[in-house]
């Protein structure tokens, strides 16, 4: 019951936030917010560059990417010292040159894949000046691209589509600050820590029991990680520890950030290309797959641990193991649901100690592109990637030129289109055929018999779809691990981001073609079922034969232990 | 391209400054100002209300395991997570789970060890009292969690077992807004609780 009014309340908070986040967003980057115009004009004076200087698609891709070196190698590089930096009163060594290389590019792409303990391993100079200002330019980056190929639709005859750093600097100051200030607020008013103050130890009278206990500034890093659909945490374990999540009304607060702003997008598109309708055809594929995702996974969760069944302990309220008290079963793999369906990754519980079919359904929500609804501004431009390819399908079908708003997809576009949808599986397949064939990558899971394939395979999913959630059982931190790993999301954000862009350029020089009545439908449920079906058939059957190996088999694999 | 990289630089610079350091600094400034208890870590003169301890003794309400507590029962099997680092007498470590998988052979081993850890008590456990959490020092235990443990904290404090259950059902949270989550009772709450009764 509580279940179902969590989900209800969920789906009223998001149906709000897609109408008036979604027009607010559009009216961002439209240009018509100025009440921050006081700090946006001298950051354009400082730049040297203004809202009317408009970029090629191609000068955007370049903004974007050394943008993106020169964020690497500041991160890097404060990684690397912090240990002469001030602000750590652990006094936390410099972090080791494979583990920093890992760790920025992690956080520059989106991803947030950790391979580090953070209480033992960050100080909070690193915690606040590299990893937490990561978080907001990450996905304020990727939003832009989003932004910059949904102009493409809207544009006639159009050489340009934007300015990457107009768009960027709107959507920090006027999307992520705001909201996450205030998201910040309600998370240490119901529990979690905020200090600079150092660690805490005290001795208890009552048990004998003396700890010490880190804290930090972790409540409002909380709040951005959390809408940024960054994921990274303060703390080890992520949003399952009390300091960063600490009651069911924050981990609730957490699942309804992490969405906000992928699922408003899609009504920020429809906007800006002048059909809301087309927004919410888009709306409603995310929905559904969302939809039965959060079924299967919640039903697995809600069922025994086979190994704990095993020892004859049986559950009335599903799996517990590695999960917490105050969230129960299956707003944990709601939870879990939303972080890998999203870019986000973070957790609220242990996802290696999920069932197999849970688990399952963690790792092919990432496998299927992360787009139901997908990361912040990824997650919509992947979508769209999918609508184009389901629009030249349903052109082969009905044997007429593709349209999608009225621009002709043609073969440069359908090229770009299907790199853009096939870097992530091909990569990740990959890397993984790599890692199970060298002793260095076999040497990373904890866990025997097919669940450790899945800990290799789901690592590397993760990062390949800059998501950052784990099996956490993986010992990510050796240099193989940190340097495949760092290839693996550097190519799955950018590899993908490029075509994206280009495709937004193309179809911004095209004008539109009048609709007729011969015009294929992209706004109906016909075309919500195509969308889906592409979706289904890319993912589900790039990864089916990986998937057997792993959560398959340790399903089947019945009374069998390893 | 040196267009570029000069634009790049300063912007760098720029979100250096208010998305690292004025973001972190007043969040702090705000929440020292207006929640010091919980921007603190939510500490009591007992502890962390947040943190989970190890509560070994009869005489007190257990939390869920850590392999400091129970899994020494299992001493062939001490994984590595799965422990409450806080616990160990003043450094400190790491949250972390069991990471154990739903087919681990260590992981059924670990729970038959449990149950008869706790049937040594003459607890006859429930799931969470033989499950590790997520963080590693899960504060809180159900209801059912702490009134399976009543005949072992009666016996060993000679409370009656009605006064016991009182006390839980007092110190029992509803989920937060009636259903966000699942109830629950923090242990430290619950055994300060405990000592006020024992007096």
């Amino acid at each position: 019951m509580g279940f179902f009014l969590t989900i209800l309340t969920l789906v009223v908070a998001l149906g709000f936030t897609w109408r008036y986040l979604g027009s607010y967003m559009a009216a961002v980057f439209d240009g018509r917010v100025h009440f921050l115009g006081f700090i946006e004009r001298p950051i354009y004076r400082m730049l040297g560059t203004s809202p009317e200087q408009e970029q090629t698609w191609k000068r955007y891709a370049g903004a974007l990417i050394i943008f993106s070196a020169v964020s690497i190698a500041f991160t890097y590089v404060i990684l690397r010292i912090q240990g002469s930096l001030p602000l750590n009163p652990q006094n936390q060594g410099n972090v080791g040159s494979a583990l920093s290389f890992n760790t920025s590019v992690s956080f520059v792409t989106n991803t947030n894949w950790q391979n580090y303990g953070g209480e033992t391993t960050m100080s909070y100079f690193s915690q606040i000046g590299a990893l937490t200002v990561q978080q907001f330019v990450s996905p304020a980056v990727g939003i832009a691209v989003a932004i910059a190929m949904v102009r493409g639709f809207a544009r006639r005859n159009s050489a340009t589509i934007g300015n990457f750093w107009v768009d960027i600097t709107r959507c920090l100051f006027y999307i992520l600050l705001p909201i996450a200030f205030i998201a910040g607020i309600i998370f240490v008013g119901d529990g979690a820590v905020q200090t600079l103050a150092g660690t805490i130890t005290f001795h208890d009278a009552l048990n004998g029991v003396i700890q010490t206990i880190p804290r930090g500034p972790i409540g409002f890093m909380e709040a951005i990680k959390q809408l940024g659909t960054n994921g990274g945490g303060f703390l080890d374990q992520n949003s399952a520890t009390p300091f960063e999540n600490p009651t069911g009304l924050t981990n609730f607060l957490s699942i309804f950030l992490l969405l906000c702003i992928p699922f408003a997008l899609t009504y920020t598109f429809g906007k800006m290309v002048g059909s809301v309708r087309h927004g919410a055809t888009l709306l409603a594929a995310m929905v559904i797959l969302f939809g039965v995702w959060v079924g299967f996974t919640a039903n697995a969760e809600h069922q025994n641990n086979p190994a704990v069944a095993a020892a004859h302990v049986y559950s009335p309220v599903g799996n517990m193991e590695g999960k917490e008290v105050r969230f129960g079963d299956t707003t944990t793999a709601l939870f879990g649901v939303s972080s890998t369906m999203t870019s986000t990754g973070s957790a609220d519980a242990s996802y290696d100690s999920f069932t197999p079919i849970g688990g399952l359904g963690l790792m092919s929500g990432m496998m299927l592109g992360e787009i139901a609804p997908g990361g912040t501004g990824s997650g919509l431009y992947t979508m769209l990637v999918y609508a184009i390819i389901a629009v030249f399908i349903g052109g082969l079908m009905i044997g007429r030129t593709p349209e999608y708003l009225g621009k002709k997809i043609q073969a440069r576009e359908i090229k770009l289109a299907g790199l853009a949808a096939l870097v992530m599986p091909i990569t990740v397949l990959i890397v993984t055929a790599v890692a199970v064939s060298l002793a260095v990558g076999r040497a990373g899971p904890e866990n025997l018999g097919p669940h450790g394939f899945s800990e290799i395979l789901y690592g590397l999913t993760s990062q390949g779809n800059n998501n950052g959630s784990a099996f956490g059982g993986l010992t990510g931190n050796t240099p193989f691990y940190n340097i495949i790993g760092g290839i693996d999301m550097l190519l799955g954000r950018f590899a993908i981001m490029i075509p994206v862009l280009a495709i937004g350029g193309s179809l911004a020089a095209k004008n539109v073609v009048p609709e007729s009545l011969g015009t294929f439908r992209t706004d109906n449920g016909m075309f919500v079922g195509l969308v889906i079906g592409v979706i289904l058939i890319i993912g589900g059957l790039t990864f089916f034969p990986a998937i057997s190996l792993g959560p398959i088999v340790e399903q089947l694999s019945h009374l069998r232990f390893f | 391209m040196l267009v570029h990289l000069r634009r790049s630089v300063v912007m760098a610079v720029i979100c250096l400054v208010f998305f690292g350091f004025i973001y972190a600094f007043a969040g702090t400034g705000v929440a020292q100002a207006l929640f010091p208890f919980h921007a603190n870590g939510s500490m009591t003169k007992n502890g962390s209300l947040l943190i989970g301890q190890n509560w070994s003794s009869p005489k007190w309400f257990h939390g869920r395991p850590d392999d400091t507590g129970p899994y020494a029962a299992n001493a062939k099997n001490n994984v590595a997570g799965g422990d409450n680092p806080l616990v160990a007498n003043g450094s400190h470590g790491e949250s972390a789970a069991t990471n154990l998988g739903p087919r681990s052979l260590t992981l059924k081993e670990n729970t038959i060890a449990l149950v008869k850890y706790w049937h040594k008590l003459g607890v006859n456990p429930t799931i969470d009292l033989v499950t590790t959490s997520g963080s590693g020092y899960d504060p809180d235990i159900s209801a059912i969690d702490a009134t399976v443990q009543i005949p072992m904290v009666s016996n060993a404090t000679g409370i009656s077992p009605a006064s016991l259950r009182t006390l839980i059902a007092q110190q029992t949270h509803s989920a937060e807004w009636g259903f966000l989550g699942s109830s629950y009772i923090d242990v430290l709450q619950l055994n300060e609780g405990l000592a006020k009764l024992e007096k």
